[in-house]
C-alpha cells in the first residue's frame, strides 16, 4: 500500500491522559492497574480505570450522546490538540472529505445495563431518561465522534471486539486509496462496563491481580479503559511530511473457534504475513513487536507460537497489557500509537508486572525497557470470533 | 466506483430467498407479508448449530445463497457483515442476568454478545481464513456494507461478499429501539466483469441529503422502513427488474448513496 501519514494522534487510558503522561509511565515500566472498584462489581481482578470520567459529561449541544463511552471519546479528542488538528484538516479538505472509522466493541452498553435495573415494576418498561441510539448503539461512537469535530464524511463503527481499532486502519486506508476521502480520523473507545467484567469473568479469563502477559503464572486479562484517536493523511500533505507512517495492515479469521484462538496461532500468523506483504516488508524489517499479549494461558501461547515462526525468537517484543490492561475494542488503537510512541522516543517498553517468561514460550520478549533505534514495529491484535488484524507502523522517511 | 454484482441472497418477511423472491420484487406479483423463514445452516457443525441465534440464521441462509448464485468458493471469499444491532435475543438475557442480584453471565451467551459473532460462526461454517470486516452504522448499516464492500472490491483484486441482517429485540429493549421483523441480505461484487456479473453497480458517497428511493408496493415499503437492513429493498428491486435504474440510499446525517444499476448483457 501508499504509507499514509499518521499526523497527530491522542491517547487516555489509565496510565493518564495525553501521549506525553502515557510515555512517562512507560519509561518508568509503571502499571495504571488496580483492584477493581468498579459498579460494586464482585469479581476478585484488577481493571485500568481513567479516573474523573464521572464529572466530566459531553459537550452541551450532544448532551443526548452522554454515556461513560462517550465522555470517555470526548476527552480523547481535546489531548493532544487532536480536535484543533481535525478542524485544520476540515478548513483544508472540507468536512465532506474527512471519513469517520471508529472501533468499539461495548460502546455504551452500560447505559442499559444500568437501565435494566431501573424498570418500571409493573410494566417492566425501560425508564423515560434512557437513550438507545445515542448510547448503546455501536454506531453511537462514530455519530458522537463525527458530530464532535463537525465532520461530513462517510462514517461507521467497526465492531470486531478485540481487532476493532487495528482494523480502522484498513478501512481508512482504503477509502483514502480510492479517493473516496483526502483524510480520515480512525481509534476508538472502549470503556468499563458489567456485560464485559462479568463475561470475561464467566469464561475463567479475569486474572486474580494485576495481569501478568507471557509469564509462567499468568493468569488472565486484566480490563482497563481508554481511547485513542489518528488522523491519517496521504504523506504528500502539507501536514503529512515527517510523521510516523502507517505501512501496512493484515487482517485474516481463524475459521477455529468463537473465544479460543487457533492453537498454532495460525489465524495470528496468516494477520502477520499479510500486513508485512501489505507494507512490502520481510520480517527482518521490523525491530520490536507490540503483541496482543493479552495474559491468558492460551491466547500468549498460540501468539507465541506464530510470533516465533515469523520472526525465529530474533525480533524483541512484548505485551503493553500489563500497564494499560486489556483496551478491548480500543487495544488496536491504543498499542498502534505506544508503537509509535517507541518509533519517535527509540523505547521497546519492558512488560510490566510479568516476573517470570513461561519457559515455554520462545519469542524474545522484553522484560526490561530497552532504549534503541526503533524504525519499523508491527502491532497485532486479535478478538473473539477469530478475528485477526496486525498493522505496521514506521519513522518518517 | 464500478463494481459488479454476481449474485444476491435474501432471507426475509414473506421473502424466501432471492430466486423466489424476484418477481414480487420485480413487480410482477403481490407481495403477502410472512414470517422469515431461515434455518440453521447445514454448513455448521453440529453443536455449533444448536447454539447459534436467528442472526446467524438469516446470515448464513442470505450469504450462501448469494455466494452459491454467484458461483464463487465460500471457502476463499472476503466478507464484510453490517448489522444495526446484532444478537439481540442474546444480549437481553445477559442484560437480565446482570440486573439480578447473582449477576451470572453464561460464557455462551458472553461470547455470542460481540457484534462480530456472526461473523466468526461463518467463517467457521465457510472455513474461511479470509479477512472480515463487521461494521454498525444504525439504521445506515447496509448502506455503510455497501460502501466498504464496493471500496474492499475496488481495493483488492477478488470479489467481496456483503452480508446485512437484522432482527427485533425482546421487550423492554423492542419500545427503545423497535425493529419490525427478521430480515437477512448478501450480495457478491466483484472488481471486474466477468460472465458471473449480472449488473454493473456505480456506487457514489454524495454529501447531501436526498430522498431515498421508496417501494411501490405499500407492504415492501413499510417493511424497507421498519428494518434497517430492509433498506436494501430499493436496490434489490433494481436488481430484480433488469433493467437500467438509479437507486438512492440514504447514509450517515447528511449524506446519502447514489447507485445507478446497468444489466450486463
Amino acid at each position: 500500500m501508499q504509507p499514509l501519514a499518521i499526523s497527530r494522534y491522542s491517547i487516555v487510558n489509565c496510565l493518564g491522559a495525553g501521549s506525553r503522561a502515557v510515555l512517562e509511565a512507560l519509561l518508568e515500566k509503571r502499571s495504571g492497574l488496580a483492584r477493581c472498584d468498579f459498579e460494586a462489581v464482585g469479581i476478585e481482578t484488577h481493571v485500568g480505570r481513567v479516573a474523573g470520567l464521572e464529572d466530566i459529561p459531553v459537550r452541551d449541544d450532544l448532551g443526548r450522546y452522554d454515556c461513560r463511552n462517550n465522555r470517555l471519546a470526548q476527552l480523547g479528542l481535546e489531548l493532544d490538540g487532536f480536535a484543533a488538528a481535525v478542524a485544520t484538516a476540515r478548513e483544508r479538505y472540507g468536512a465532506a472529505r474527512i471519513g469517520v472509522f471508529v472501533g468499539t466493541s461495548t460502546s455504551g452498553i452500560l447505559e442499559t445495563e444500568l437501565a435494566y435495573r431501573r424498570r418500571e415494576p409493573g410494566t417492566g418498561a425501560l425508564p423515560p431518561d434512557y437513550r438507545y441510539h445515542e448510547t448503546h448503539n455501536t454506531y453511537s461512537l462514530a455519530d458522537f465522534v463525527r458530530r464532535y469535530l463537525g465532520l461530513r464524511g462517510p462514517a461507521f463503527v467497526i465492531s470486531s471486539a478485540c481487532s476493532s481499532t487495528a482494523k480502522v486502519f484498513g478501512n481508512a486506508a482504503r477509502m483514502i486509496a480510492l479517493n473516496v476521502c483526502d483524510a480520515a480520523v480512525v481509534g476508538g473507545v472502549d470503556s468499563l462496563c458489567l456485560t464485559t467484567l462479568y463475561g470475561f469473568h464467566s469464561l475463567e479469563l479475569t486474572s486474580s491481580g494485576p495481569c501478568r502477559p507471557f509469564d509462567t503464572a499468568r493468569d488472565g486479562i486484566s480490563i482497563g479503559e481508554g481511547a485513542g484517536f489518528a488522523l491519517l493523511e496521504r504523506v504528500s500533505s502539507p501536514t503529512g511530511r515527517g510523521q510516523a507512517l502507517l505501512l501496512g495492515v493484515g487482517e485474516s479469521s481463524d475459521a477455529h473457534h468463537m473465544s479460543t484462538p487457533h492453537p498454532e496461532g495460525l489465524g495470528a500468523r496468516l494477520a502477520m504475513e499479510r500486513a508485512l506483504q501489505c507494507a512490502g516488508l520481510s520480517p527482518a524489517a521490523v525491530d520490536y513487536v507490540n503483541l496482543h499479549g493479552t495474559g491468558t494461558r492460551t491466547n500468549d501461547a498460540a501468539e507465541d507460537c506464530a510470533v516465533w515462526q515469523m520472526f525465529n525468537g530474533t525480533t524483541p517484543c512484548s505485551s503493553t497489557k500489563g500497564a494499560t490492561g486489556h483496551l478491548l475494542g480500543a487495544a488496536g488503537i491504543t498499542e498502534a500509537i505506544i508503537s509509535i510512541l517507541a518509533i519517535e522516543n527509540g523505547l521497546m517498553p519492558g512488560s510490566a508486572n510479568t516476573r517470570e517468561v513461561d519457559p515455554a514460550l520462545r519469542s524474545n520478549y522484553l522484560l526490561a525497557n530497552r532504549e534503541a533505534r526503533v524504525r519499523r514495529v508491527l502491532s497485532n491484535s486479535f478478538g473473539f470470533g477469530g478475528s485477526n488484524c496486525s498493522i505496521v507502523l514506521g519513522a518518517a522517511d | 466506483m464500478r463494481v459488479f454484482a454476481e449474485g444476491v441472497g435474501l432471507a426475509g418477511p414473506g421473502l424466501p430467498g432471492w430466486k423466489a423472491s424476484r418477481a414480487t420484487l420485480a413487480g410482477f406479483g403481490a407481495y403477502t407479508r410472512a414470517p422469515t423463514a431461515a434455518a440453521a445452516s447445514e454448513l455448521l457443525p453440529a453443536a455449533e448449530r444448536r447454539r447459534v441465534g436467528t442472526p446467524v440464521k438469516l446470515a448464513l441462509a442470505a450469504g450462501s445463497e448469494a455466494v452459491g448464485a454467484a458461483g464463487r468458493d465460500i471457502a476463499t471469499m472476503a466478507t464484510v457483515f453490517a448489522s444495526s444491532s446484532g444478537d439481540c435475543d442474546n444480549v437481553h438475557h445477559i442484560f437480565e442476568a446482570l440486573a439480578s442480584p447473582e449477576r451470572q453471565v453464561s460464557p455462551t451467551r458472553f461470547h455470542n454478545s460481540v457484534h462480530n459473532a456472526v461473523a466468526g460462526y461463518w467463517s467457521i461454517a465457510a472455513k474461511c481464513r479470509q479477512a472480515s470486516t463487521s461494521l454498525c452504522c444504525h439504521d445506515a448499516s447496509f448502506a455503510a456494507g455497501l460502501l466498504e464492500t464496493t471500496v474492499q472490491t475496488g481495493a483488492g483484486d477478488g470479489p467481496v461478499a456483503l452480508i446485512a441482517y437484522d432482527h427485533p429485540y425482546p421487550e423492554p429493549l423492542n419500545s427503545a429501539r423497535p425493529v419490525g421483523g427478521e430480515f437477512g441480505v448478501a450480495l457478491v461484487l466483484a472488481p471486474r466483469a466477468t460472465s458471473r456479473a449480472t449488473a454493473a453497480l456505480d456506487i457514489e458517497f454524495v454529501p447531501r441529503d436526498a430522498d431515498a428511493t421508496r417501494m411501490d408496493d405499500a407492504g415492501l415499503e413499510a417493511l424497507r422502513c421498519a428494518v434497517p437492513a430492509a433498506r436494501s429493498l430499493p436496490l434489490l428491486a433494481a436488481l430484480a427488474g433488469e433493467g437500467r435504474a438509479t437507486v438512492i440510499l440514504g447514509y450517515v446525517a447528511g449524506t446519502h448513496l447514489r447507485i445507478a444499476v446497468a444489466p450486463c448483457a
